[in-house]
This record gives C-alpha cells, sequence and structure tokens, in this order.
C-alpha cells in the first residue's frame, strides 16, 4: 500500500520530473488561468474597434472585445493543458507567444475605439531599452569573469556626465571616449580594490555609485548650472539603414535609429559569439565558473578579470553617454536607477548577452506603453502598467531561481596557490 | 572550492567583537583617519570646482572657500540648539533604516529594499494618523505598530520569496522598490488618502493625537525650527534592540551562524526557510519603522508624499557598511551621516557649496573603512590584524 506521497513520486518518475518541475509546471499553469481571467474580465470591456497606426499612413483595426474572448480562450486552454500534463518543450515558445497575444489585447482594449501609434511605441520600446542593454552587458562581463559588478548605475551615470562636460567643451564624440575612460577608470578601481585588497566587491559597488552620484551632483550645481557652456551636446539623430529603413513595420522600428542602437545590437551579438566561441570567451567562462582549474591549465585570472571589468566599465561608459546624447544635456541623476534595472536585466537573461538582450526589450517596451497608455486614459491606473515590469521580474526570478546557472566564482576573490 | 575563496573569519561575528581591546582602538583609529581622509579630499573637490578661483589661480581663495564651507558644516550639525536638532532629524531613520540593512547583513542578506519597507511603513502610518481618533499614546502607538506590521510584511515578501523559490534578495528588493512607489503614488490619488482640494499626491496629514512629541519640548516651543522628536528615542531603542537581539538572543545567534555560513547552519538543525522569512521580516519592520517616525514626528509635515523615503533606504546602506553592521557602529555611523546632512544644508545656505558635497564624502568614508589598507598606505601605518569578516556577497546562487 503506497501513500500519496509515494504514489506522487513514483508518478514523477514514471514521466522522469522533479518536484520542483512539477511545481514550477503548475504555477505556470495558474498564471495562465489569471491571464486568461484578466483577459475575460477586464479586457472584454471597451466597444468597438482600436485602430494601430503604422509607418507610411497604414494602419489597421482590430475589434478589443471578440479579440479578447479568443485570447482569454486560448490562453485558458493553454493552462487547461499546462496543468493536465505539461506542455513539454513547447513550454517556452507557449508562454512567450501567450505573453505577445496577451499584450496585444491589452493594447486593443486600451486604444478602443481610437487609434494609437503602433510602430511608433515599439520604436521607442527599442530607445528605452538601449541604456539597459549596455548596462547589463558590463554587468555581464564583469559577472562572467567572476566579479559582481554593483555598480553598473554609478558607471552609466559617470558616462552621461562626462559625455555631457567634455561633449560640450570639446566635439560630442570627444565626449563618449572620454566617459568611456572615465567609467573605465572606475572599473579599474573596482577590480584593482577586489583584487588586490579582496575590498568586498558589492561595497566597492556600492561606493562608486555614492561616490559618482554625490560628485556629479555637486558638480551639477556648483560648476554647470552656472555655466551652461559646460553642459549642452547635440541630441543624437536616427541614421537610417540603407534600403533595410524601407521594410514595412520593421523598418522605422529596427532600421531608423540612433548609432547607440545599432551599436547595442552589434555588441549583443558579438559578445554572444565571443563568448561562446573564441578563446577570451571560453577562458571568461572558465575564470568564472571555476579560477582554480584555470588556473592550473595556466590562465592567469586576475589579469582575465582586470581586462574584462576595464572594458566593462568602457561600455557602461558608452551607454551613459546615451543619457546625455538623448536630451541634449545632463542633469541631477539622470540615470534614475536604470543602472540596477540593468542589473535585473543581467538576472532575468540568465548571464547571457542574448537574454539580456530580451529582457531590456521588455523593460524599454514597458517604459514606452506606460507613456502610451497615459494618453489613453484607459481608467487602469498608470500607476500598475508602470509596476508590471517590476512584478514580471518577480515573477520571472522566482520562477526561474531554481534554474538559472549565475557563473559560480562570482563575487569571490581568487589567490593562485 | 574554499581553496578560492578568500580568508575569513569562521565565526559567526564580524572581528570587532572578537578582538581585544587594542584591536577594537586600532579599528577606531582606522576609522577616525578614514574620516579624516574623506575630508580632506572632500576640502580637495571644494577647491578644485571654485571654478573662478581656480581661472585665477587664486589659491588663498579656494583655501579661504574651504576654510569658510567646512567652518558652516561644522556649525550646522553642532554650533547650536538648532544644528544638534538637525543631525538629530536627519539621524533619526538613517538610524531605523541602518539597523534595517545590518540586520540583514547579519543574517547574510543583502536588503537594498529598505526604501520601498520605508515607504510602505510611512503610508501605513499615515493611514492610521488620519483615520482614527483616539486618545494621544494609544493612537501614536497604533500608528508605529502599523509601520512595524506593513514594513515589516514587505520585507518579508522578500525572505518568503527567496525561501521558497530562491529569488535573489537583491532582485526582488529592487524591484519591490519601484512597486512600493507605485502603489503610493496610487494610493495617494485614492479619495481615501488624497488630501480633499488637491490635484498633486499629497495625504491628509495625521491627527495632533498620532505626533510623537518634540524632543527638546522643554525648549522655546514657538521655534518651529526645533525639529528632533522622540523618534531619536525609539531609534536609541531600536539600537538596543537590536544588540540584544543579535548578542542575547537565541533567535539572534541563529541569523548569524545562518549568516556566516548556511550550511553549517543548516546542519545544525537551523531551519533557513524561517531565518530568511524572519530576518527579512524583522529589517522590513524596522525601516518601516523609519518611514513611521518620519511621518509621526512631524519631519514630513504631517503627511505623507511619494518623495517621504527620499534617499534614506539607500543612505542606510552606507551607514551600515560603516558600521559594519555592529549595533554602536550602526548608531555612531548613522549620527555621523546625520551631522553631515544638517552640516551640509547649513553649508548650502551659507556658503553655496552644493550639499552634495556630503554624498561625497559620506562614499569616500565608506570606501576607506571597508578598505583598511588604502587607509593605511595613505597614512603609512604598518599594522595589520583587522582584515577579514564575513563577505556580504555569497554569489547569486540559492
Amino acid at each position: 500500500m503506497s501513500t500519496p506521497t509515494e504514489i506522487y513520486t513514483d508518478v514523477q518518475l514514471a514521466v522522469g520530473r522533479s518536484f520542483e518541475q512539477v511545481r514550477r509546471a503548475r504555477n505556470l499553469g495558474i498564471i495562465y488561468l489569471i491571464l486568461a481571467g484578466v483577459a475575460a474580465w477586464v479586457f472584454t470591456g471597451h466597444q468597438g474597434s482600436a485602430t494601430f497606426n503604422l509607418d507610411g499612413g497604414r494602419s489597421f483595426g482590430v475589434a478589443a472585445t471578440p479579440l479578447a474572448w479568443i485570447v482569454a480562450g486560448t490562453l485558458a486552454v493553454l493552462g487547461g493543458i499546462q496543468l493536465a500534463r505539461g506542455l513539454g518543450r513547447w513550454q517556452s515558445a507557449a508562454l512567450a507567444a501567450a505573453a505577445v497575444v496577451f499584450v496585444f489585447s491589452l493594447l486593443a482594449w486600451a486604444a478602443a475605439p481610437r487609434s494609437f501609434a503602433f510602430v511608433g511605441m515599439l520604436s521607442q520600446s527599442i530607445t528605452f531599452s538601449t541604456p539597459l542593454i549596455f548596462g547589463a552587458l558590463a554587468g555581464i562581463m564583469c559577472e562572467r569573469s567572476g566579479v559582481v559588478n554593483i555598480a553598473i548605475e554609478g558607471m552609466l551615470l559617470n558616462g552621461a556626465f562626462t559625455s555631457a562636460l567634455v561633449g560640450s567643451v570639446t566635439t560630442f564624440w570627444v565626449g563618449v571616449v572620454a566617459a568611456m575612460i572615465t567609467s573605465a577608470l572606475f572599473a579599474w578601481l573596482l577590480a584593482w580594490l577586489a583584487i588586490r585588497f579582496k575590498v568586498d566587491q558589492v561595497i566597492i559597488g556600492f561606493f562608486i555609485n555614492f561616490f559618482v552620484a554625490g560628485l556629479t551632483a555637486f558638480l551639477d550645481n556648483r560648476v554647470l548650472s552656472s555655466n551652461p557652456g559646460y553642459n549642452g551636446v547635440d541630441t543624437l539623430k536616427p541614421l537610417k539603414v540603407p534600403l533595410l529603413h524601407k521594410i514595412p513595420i520593421l523598418g522605422p522600428v529596427l532600421f531608423t535609429q540612433t548609432i547607440f542602437v545599432y551599436t547595442a545590437f552589434a555588441l549583443v551579438a558579438f559578445l554572444a559569439w565571443a563568448f561562446r566561441s573564441t578563446r577570451w570567451g571560453l577562458r571568461t567562462r572558465a575564470v568564472g565558473e571555476h579560477p582554480k582549474a584555470a588556473d592550473t591549465l595556466g590562465v592567469n585570472v586576475n589579469r582575465m578579470r582586470y581586462r574584462n571589468v576595464i572594458a566593462a566599465g568602457a561600455i557602461a561608459g558608452f551607454g551613459g553617454s546615451w543619457f546625455t546624447a538623448n536630451v541634449g544635456r545632463f542633469r541631477e541623476d539622470i540615470t534614475d536607477g536604470r543602472g540596477f534595472i540593468a542589473l535585473a536585466v543581467v538576472i532575468v537573461g540568465r548571464w547571457s548577452p542574448v537574454g539580456a538582450l530580451s529582457g531590456a526589450l521588455v523593460f524599454g517596451f514597458f517604459d514606452a506603453l506606460k507613456d502610451k497608455l497615459g494618453f489613453l486614459k484607459t481608467g487602469i491606473p498608470g500607476e500598475f502598467i508602470g509596476m508590471t515590469p517590476y512584478i514580471a521580474t518577480i515573477v520571472v526570478v522566482a520562477g526561474f531561481a531554481g534554474r538559472t546557472r549565475a557563473p559560480k566564482a562570482s563575487g569571490q576573490p581568487y589567490e593562485s596557490q | 572550492m574554499t581553496a578560492a575563496i578568500a580568508p575569513q573569519s569562521q565565526a559567526p561575528d564580524d572581528h570587532l567583537h572578537e578582538s581585544p581591546w587594542i584591536h577594537r582602538l586600532s579599528s577606531l583609529r582606522l576609522t577616525s583617519l578614514a574620516v579624516l581622509t574623506a575630508l580632506v579630499l572632500g576640502a580637495f573637490i571644494v577647491a578644485l570646482s571654485d571654478i573662478d578661483k581656480v581661472k585665477h589661480g587664486d589659491i588663498g581663495g579656494m583655501l579661504t572657500t574651504v576654510k569658510d564651507s567646512y567652518v558652516a558644516l561644522a556649525k550646522g550639525a553642532f554650533g547650536s540648539w538648532r544644528g544638534w536638532s538637525e543631525t538629530i532629524t536627519a539621524a533619526t531613520p538613517l538610524m531605523f533604516a541602518g539597523i534595517a540593512v545590518a540586520l540583514g547583513f547579519k543574517a547574510g542578506l543583502f536588503n537594498i529594499g529598505a526604501t520601498g519597507q520605508m515607504l510602505a511603513g510611512g503610508m501605513a502610518a499615515v493611514w492610521v494618523g488620519f483615520r482614527f481618533d483616539l486618545p494621544a499614546p494609544i493612537h501614536v502607538t497604533l500608528a508605529l505598530l502599523a509601520a512595524i506590521i506593513v514594513g515589516g510584511a514587505f520585507g518579508g515578501i522578500v525572505g518568503l520569496l527567496k525561501a521558497r523559490t530562491g529569488a535573489h534578495e537583491v532582485i526582488t528588493t529592487i524591484m519591490l522598490n519601484y512597486v512600493a512607489a507605485g502603489l503610493a503614488l496610487w494610493l495617494l490619488k485614492t479619495s481615501e488618502f488624497q488630501r480633499p482640494g488637491r490635484g498633486d499626491p499629497v495625504s491628509k496629514d495625521i491627527h495632533t493625537s498620532a505626533k510623537l512629541p518634540s524632543l527638546f519640548g522643554f525648549l522655546d516651543r514657538s521655534t518651529l525650527e526645533i525639529r528632533a522628536h522622540t523618534g531619536f528615542l525609539l531609534a536609541l531603542a531600536a539600537v538596543v534592540l537590536f544588540w540584544w537581539l543579535m548578542k542575547r538572543s537565541k533567535l539572534g545567534f541563529e541569523f548569524r551562524t545562518f549568516g556566516a555560513n548556511a550550511d553549517a547552519a543548516r546542519y545544525a538543525g537551523m531551519n533557513p526557510g524561517r531565518l530568511t522569512i524572519g530576518a527579512m521580516f524583522m529589517a522590513g519592520a524596522f525601516a518601516g519603522l523609519a518611514g513611521g517616525s518620519e511621518i509621526l514626528g512631524g519631519v514630513t509635515q504631517n503627511h505623507a508624499t511619494t518623495g517621504l523615503a527620499g534617499n534614506v533606504g539607500f543612505d542606510a546602506i552606507a551607514v551600515a557598511l560603516l558600521g559594519r553592521s555592529s549595533p554602536w557602529g550602526t548608531a555612531a555611523a548613522a549620527l555621523l551621516f546625520g551631522a553631515l546632512k544638517a552640516g551640509g544644508d547649513q553649508m548650502q545656505v551659507d556658503t553655496g557649496v552644493p550639499v552634495d558635497l556630503v554624498l561625497v564624502i559620506r562614499a569616500l568614508i565608506v570606501l576607506f573603512v571597508a578598505a583598511p589598507a588604502l587607509t593605511r598606505i595613505i597614512w603609512r601605518l604598518k599594522d595589520k590584524g583587522t582584515e577579514g569578516g564575513t563577505p556580504l556577497f555569497r554569489g547569486w546562487g540559492s
């Protein structure tokens, strides 16, 4: 005679799933049903059709209420399957598809019976995600080699300030280079104190954040505000990629952006490839996972860490100058905690460049959505839309936590024997 | 794996308390030198940012600027009853929130969420403050209890998430700060909270019966400039409570053991989930009190706005780092930072040097305290022995 728990365990063994997986699958099913409920209760509330404006005067209309019912039904079915027997290897794809149709239904509901600039919003999402991509890449570069970088915020802020000050006195791109160099110097300080003196990396990270926040605010109030000549650069204009920018929808969204966006995408692609297939990438990962093994095989662990951390600083400095380029000047606390969001993106993206890109795009999307829904007066308070990405991050981190594979040696100093 | 980890103290405590007096003195000397170094570097920043004088090479003028700023800073912090009052007013929330962060560190948890927990506690306190009509002592007590419970719940969520799913507290606390800000903004626009006739997010005023008495009530009551309130006494009591919890109670011992070595704690039969949730609840409760005392002490003019937590939550991290998470260290650090804040405000009024200088000095103090080796190099000291301590960060794994 078996107890229920034993039977449960037997069933698990039969389908080859652990308790952890079963629990996660069940939670996922519940999330589907909740989303289906929201779609059925809330999104069916607006009559009429929503007009999604595309580029070049094109647009298409969607009847909000029927769409909401279809979406609710689909999500309910997915939730049912998930609860009954799991979606197996389709799990991730189904979740992504469900998220997309859910958000689409949300947009239709919010806009009905009026219209809104759909393509404009997508384009803005990418703009808003740019600094997060750079910040997250800076985090990944450090963490993959075994150094925790809590100082992304400080490095971004320093980039914004330096590019504004130096860029105003010289030219914009000289300012950007100065931003990269100074942020790399802060990164060097992080590496030096962490490696040479084994100071706790989190403390150094917070020191950099506090120091940069204080110093830039101080200099902004004391020097820049009374000398406007020191704080004003040209805002960056979008560059159209030849031919590609003519593609409908994708053209204005992906190929009519500033040089920062193209650089971000290129850097993601480069790093994704480099981590996987270059000597540098393999050594970096070895140093971050098992420094002792790497050392035994002749890799200079600490030199590897110095290089990566300093490069990460330069990336964050470049990303920081985006803030200045975006509005044309520096102001106090212009980064507004984006560096900490980037830190979350590192983890949600599971320490991979492509994962970080996806995470950053989601945050960028919700930033843009908050902007647009403010216009549309949906009745749901903008504050809740604003909270969505943060709550979603918690759900994702909680849901994935068992499966995340952080670099094992992250945060631990190394001393060769 | 242990070979790759830096040498660290094995006892569940930091070095300050297991060292003999001579080490304490040495540590005190290092801390004083760290403060001094930070002030000297701050002086350089003040001098070099005086652009006009720098352009004219007016070194004497630059030195005068530095002297005037630091004199104003000292006067603003300690030069008068008002100075002391401002120092205490600024130190009060830092002490509560500093404990919230320090307690987390002791239990091996990095609480970046003091801002959100403080906001939650402050909103709860203001609601009890304006919603009910009760006799004074009961009303204040209830409002403080509400701050403790709601702040604690906000911290407890983090512990629960970590215990149940392994979600790292650094991420969840950062995210919950934003969630708290969003919730507070929304609440402040509801008819329950919003002051009648106002379009911006400002709450109703708390009733007089919910106010914490003034600390210097024996002075001339008509001088409204004396803002210090009895929340400061509560903060001192919280420090003692924190000390008692950590040094004298079983739970505190479990927190410290868990913080120093989670595997050892598990092996010794302690319940990691319970400890994580408990530590985060208590941390949240202390941070909630920071918000509650700001509201009930009248520092925020008796009402709540979204800015009620200010930067206290992040400053509290610096306070806990500087105080090395010990009760007395945290209290002293909060007083020092409070004095810098009060003095900095006066400095800005008197000399036009922005109060943000104080942030730079604070950051440098934290750096030099965290890296005694740097301080030793600068001052050419030889001795060693205060290095080490439990690392704050133990990787992202659960």
